[in-house]
């Protein structure tokens, strides 16, 4: 079912089948790492949504992502073994534009630095509920 | 904005505090604590608990101005507020809207206030434990990032590495806080000195904070009572006029997730002009700081943000020497502050300004004139106010 958004022009805003944050989830699911773009402005979006925050348009389109990014931002979260250990935490800022949080895979923690170009990749966790999947990065 | 300001109509009239406790240990339920601390302010004053009017709190306090009223015997409340935000970045703004009340005529006495007991509620510092995330944790969650000290630390980390602060000027603002502590009988971790080697051996928590960059977890309660300043004539204390507050903060601050476009700031850029516009003074002014640490960058960042201090100066501004009551360029939390005086949520530190004002700090600093207190850097909205003696206006 198709919902207009009350008070607004029907054609312009109009809300998707399903939500955006599930489209991410099944392109994941699906082996793709999409981002939207719009069509307005032109600029890539992250995380997903109904509107352009840049320029209110609703005239999104899923595109994949081109997985290459540089590290913004880095630290160690130090946990207890039986907490799973110690892990890194990244802000990756895509070369398509948006920033989204992360970790790097395959090396030391200590190793990821502000600055390093890495590659997206999507992992996936499978426990008792079944499958999860997300976006983590390489060194590029 | 405007040239309106609430500059000298608003006076600091009493403090008041409980024990403080470290987490769980409150002998006394939450509610009781808050009594405690607003009579103790009342006390302080020489203002009776009955004749308060006005409620203004903070940080969702669970102790609601309607049961207090009835507790305390008010003849009629005229004034309920609430500041928004969950930690303490409302520690000055719930301050700053007691006193647009009485400067409005809305209410005469107003006592500002914050009560907990983590025993009987639950902690603050840990992750929520839930079936299931939504919102913006679900993008951050599946990544480990959990807590408030996992949520800052990027926002620290990216503001070293562009003005490449070092490590050692956070060390710097912890133990200027453990320094004053020591000094300070109220403070739970007096007694508890910190050194450099401690420090440094100290686990981490989240890079780059060690474990004496994060704050306490503490019980107790704290409270403020503001009058008109013509009322605050007839006070027992010295009062401590309202010079400046502010609270707020910069375009799309809390954008989810972490995408907001000034992403390593305290959220204090667009807060402190309009502080100092009020208060009428520049930052060379204050003689002394009391700058609430939920972690030591948040410290770091809202000096700079508020004028003390440029970045590209900050490794040799932060040096423990710099910070001290004891002759230091400008004093930094001398009640020992959120890491080692109390976690009251930054109402503490208000005291400990006020406290200074009046000659009264056990780390005095000589002829304070003029103090700031800032709170809850890296939240939204942030808060920040000047207080000054009576020659200052």
């Amino acid at each position: 079912m198709t919902n207009a958004l009350p008070g607004t022009s029907p054609e312009k805003l109009v809300f998707p089948d399903q939500s955006p944050d599930t489209t991410y989830q099944d392109f994941l699911r699906n082996n793709q790492f999409c981002i939207q773009h719009c069509n307005e402005c032109q600029n890539f979006l992250f995380y997903p949504r109904l509107c352009c925050p840049h320029c209110s348009s609703v005239d999104l389109e899923w595109r994949e992502a081109s997985g290459k990014g540089t590290v913004y931002a880095v630290s160690i979260v130090r946990q207890r073994p039986e907490k799973g250990g110690d892990h890194n935490v990244v802000l990756v800022d895509l070369d398509e534009g948006p920033r989204l949080m992360s970790r790097v895979d395959g090396i030391p923690n200590e190793d990821v630095k502000i600055g390093m170009k890495v590659k997206a990749s999507i992992s996936v966790n499978t426990d008792e509920d079944g499958d999860t999947r997300m976006v983590v990065f390489r060194e590029a | 904005m405007s040239e309106r300001s609430i500059r000298g109509k608003v006076a600091v009239a009493g403090v008041g505090e409980t024990t403080y406790y470290k987490r769980g240990q409150s002998p006394d339920a939450e509610f009781l604590l808050g009594l405690k601390a607003i009579v103790a302010a009342c006390d302080d004053a020489g203002i009776s608990p009955k004749e308060i009017d006005g409620f203004c709190s903070f940080a969702d306090d669970r102790n609601d101005p309607s049961r207090l009223s009835a507790a305390l015997g008010i003849k009629e409340m005229n004034l309920s507020s609430m500041q928004w935000g969950g930690g303490g970045g409302g520690a000055a703004g719930v301050l700053q809207n007691g006193a647009a009340a009485i400067a409005a005529g809305y209410a005469d006495v107003v006592v500002c206030y914050r009560a907990l007991a983590q025993g009987q509620f639950g902690r603050y510092g840990q992750g929520p434990q839930v079936p299931y995330i939504q919102g913006e944790r679900a993008f951050t969650s599946p990544y480990g990032l959990m807590s408030p000290a996992q949520m800052f630390a990027m926002k620290v980390v990216r503001f070293m590495h562009e003005h490449g602060i070092k490590q050692e000027a956070l060390r710097a603002l912890s133990m200027a806080s453990y320094h004053h502590a020591q000094n300070n009988p109220r403070a739970v971790m007096n007694g508890k000195p910190l050194t450099e080697e401690k420090y440094d051996n100290s686990r981490w928590i989240v890079e780059p904070f060690h474990l004496f960059d994060c704050c306490m977890e503490n019980d107790g309660a704290a409270a403020i009572l503001l009058v008109s300043a013509e009322r605050a004539k007839d006070i027992k204390q010295k009062p401590a006029y309202i010079l400046g507050a502010a609270h707020g903060s910069g375009y799309r601050a809390a954008a989810p997730v972490h995408n907001s476009g000034d992403y390593p700031s305290s959220n204090f850029s667009t807060v402190a002009p309009h502080l100092y516009r009020q208060a009428q003074i520049t930052p060379e002014d204050i003689d002394v700081a009391q700058i609430y640490e939920n972690f030591t960058g948040g410290v770091l960042m809202t000096m700079i943000e508020h004028g003390l201090c440029k970045p590209e100066e900050a490794n040799d501004f932060f040096q423990l020497d710099n910070l001290i009551a004891q002759g230091g360029k400008l004093p930094l939390n001398t009640s020992g502050g959120n890491l080692a005086e109390c976690y009251m949520h930054g109402l503490g530190l208000q005291i400990e300004a006020i406290r200074q004002l009046r000659g009264q700090s056990t780390n005095q600093v000589k002829d304070a004139k003029i103090a700031l207190a800032a709170a809850g850097p890296m939240v939204s909205p942030v808060s920040t106010i000047i207080y000054g003696t009576e020659d200052t206006l």
